[in-house]
């Protein structure tokens, strides 16, 4: 499928007058893939999902279908699904749109997702910041139990679910989903050591499956047109490499930065970071250049202006040096902007944002943030350089130093600004030279 | 006296029920007891934990944890403006904005003005990066702000938000 006659699925009734309604929704067809789906076996909506290739949006690809089948089998007691609405991988914004624009849409595939994994009671966390998705979420889920939606015995299958929408209080660390279940139980947000995996004991100790909002907005879409359908758009699996699964279906690519059109666009997975920009994103701003592109939040490093050819799926990224795909948020960072304030700017929002618990992490994120105050100031040295790098290789689930992998996102950026930009870095620390960004001290 | 309002008592009871251990509702309640005093004093995580039957240490642990959170020393202004400084507001004159806020209300970021109207924070990914610079206005995200459009939304709390 060419991305000329690519119809937008996702998206596909944002901007409709009324968008959020369960009316407008239902006379768009809504609720015919869940009232089709309570008529299978939940392991057939399984099957189905795990067919269609879908991989969890929310940063890791992890397959959907898969994690679904690691529930146990037998459990007596509940299942917990568990939505991640926690949003916040800088130059990610594709949850909130799904959710202010279409709420009944991710809502109808976490019934069906619920069904699946034989959940009675669905906790969707919303980041606290997204107010307006929490106002539509709400009035949808009333609407929903008004009308048998939700509730006991839905649509007259006997099954019974229940949905509640549960705030956070600006925390990154909580989209991490062990620290999102610590968070949703009244605790400190702080990451679980694996194993026990969630499906075995996650929130309240019972199995739980966490999901990301997309995905939960691909279900209906995979229930009303089969596996095949999603499986013709995107990137098939590399007949070379056994481990791929693929980078399957419509995709939400958020895009900001130094462009001329910030926004959201979707498109079958594997478009590349140069298409994504000029096509869609109105080019570079003010006629520049770009001199680094983020392919998927912050936490994924940095492209050069050589490797934007790299098609953005699930494996392209990483060919080039990436942490991966990511959340695919495409920031862009034009040519004359410094690269050692765009370091900066990074390492400081993941020593904002580390919970504490692991020291690597802890210490790891503010020492980094700490040298590049230094090397902003002009009293950097040559040797700074190579101890950055030293940090960055030394925390993280990769080196096998921390819980979770919120330092592998720290790393990752300090990893590949260095080996792609090193002789800025160096020029920059010989000359002495101080940040002009440093005269806006309000802001530090 | 009680700390907690009526409201906000009632609202922590219709949460137990949605939850298998009391403890979950710990967050809904710091929330709904900062929505109406602008902070959660040390008698009012008390009055929590007699509620879902913890220790206010337990409480004091969870509201310590999110920087959301004020303690009774330190309540929030009227209104709490958050301005973001993550990279891609950043590449868009999120700095900027903030320092210049700070700058014109005479506060670091994190303080109220000394009339008790305005706090204003610095924010990370406020996830509007299509909209940079943004800010937060309580739980309101406005997109594309200049100064100018922090001020006039800092005046007019019900003023329409700019959408994305």
């Amino acid at each position: 499928m060419s991305q000329t006659e690519f119809k937008p699925v996702l998206l596909g009734r944002i901007g409709k007058p009324d968008s959020q309604s369960l009316a407008s929704y239902r006379a768009d067809g809504g609720y015919e893939a869940l009232a089709k789906s309570l008529k299978m076996a939940n392991t057939e909506v399984i099957d189905l999902v795990k067919n269609s290739g879908l991989r969890g949006r929310g940063g890791a690809g992890f397959p959907t279908g898969l994690k679904w089948t690691f529930l146990p089998k037998d459990v007596q007691g509940p299942i917990y699904l568990c939505i991640n609405g926690d949003e916040s991988e800088p130059g990610t914004f594709n949850n909130r749109v799904l959710i202010e624009e279409d709420p009944h849409q991710v809502l109808e595939g976490i019934v069906i997702s619920s069904f699946a994994t034989r959940a009675t009671t669905a906790y969707f966390y919303l980041r606290y910041e997204y107010g307006r998705c929490y106002r539509a979420l709400q009035k949808a889920v009333d609407e929903m139990y008004a009308n048998n939606l939700l509730g006991k015995n839905i649509l007259g299958s006997g099954y019974d679910l229940d949905i509640y929408l549960h705030r956070g209080a600006c925390a990154y660390i909580c989209g991490e989903e062990t620290g999102l279940i610590e968070s949703l139980e009244g605790k400190r947000a702080w990451p679980r050591i694996k194993p026990p995996f969630p499906a075995i004991e996650g929130a309240f100790r019972r199995p739980t499956v966490v999901n990301n909002v997309e995905t939960m907005a691909c279900i209906p879409h995979i229930i009303n047109h089969g596996s095949e359908w999603f499986q013709s758009m995107g990137v098939p699996k590399d007949p070379n490499n056994p481990r791929d699964a693929g980078s399957y279906g419509p995709k939400l690519y958020c895009i900001s930065g130094h462009v001329n059109k910030p926004g959201l666009v979707e498109l079958p997975m594997g478009i590349t970071a140069r298409d994504l920009i000029d096509q869609h994103g109105g080019g570079v701003w003010k006629g520049r250049k770009a001199k680094a592109v983020i392919p998927g939040g912050l936490s994924m490093g940095f492209m050069t202006n050589a490797e934007l050819d790299t098609p953005l799926d699930f494996n392209g990224p990483g060919r080039v040096g990436c942490l991966g795909l990511g959340t695919a948020a495409v920031v862009v960072i034009d040519d004359h902007t410094s690269m050692i304030d765009v370091l900066y700017n990074s390492c400081r929002f993941f020593e904002h944002e580390s919970c504490g618990q692991c020291t690597p992490c802890r210490e790891g994120t503010a020492w980094s943030t700490k040298i590049l105050e230094r090397i902003r100031e002009g009293k950097g040295k040559l040797s700074d350089i190579d101890l950055l790098m030293e940090i960055a290789n030394s925390i993280g689930t990769i080196p096998g130093t921390t819980i979770c992998g919120l330092a592998d996102g720290a790393a990752w950026p300090i990893k590949t600004a260095i080996n792609k930009f090193r002789g800025e870095f160096e020029e920059y620390i010989k000359s002495g030279q101080r940040s002009q960004s440093l005269a806006l001290a309000g802001a530090h | 006296m009680s700390e907690l309002s009526e409201n906000a008592k009632q609202i922590i009871a219709e949460h137990l029920p949605r939850y298998p251990s009391k403890q979950a509702v710990t967050l809904p309640a710091l929330h709904i007891v900062q929505q109406e005093r602008r902070c959660v004093s040390n008698k009012a995580m008390e009055e929590i934990a007699e509620l879902l039957e913890l220790s206010p240490a337990q409480i004091n642990d969870t509201a310590s944890f999110y920087g959301f959170f004020r303690t009774e020393d330190n309540p929030l202004g009227q209104k709490r403006i958050w301005v973001c400084r993550s990279l891609p507001c950043m590449l868009r004159g999120g700095e900027e904005l903030l320092a210049a806020l700070c700058e014109k209300y005479h506060i670091a970021p994190g303080e109220t003005t000394a009339d008790g109207k305005l706090t204003i924070e610095l924010a990370e990914c406020l996830g509007a990066c299509d909209g940079a610079p943004c800010i937060l206005l309580e739980d309101e995200l406005h997109l594309r702000c200049s100064l100018e459009d922090v001020e006039r939304i800092a005046n007019e709390p019900n003023a329409p938000t700019k959408k994305a």
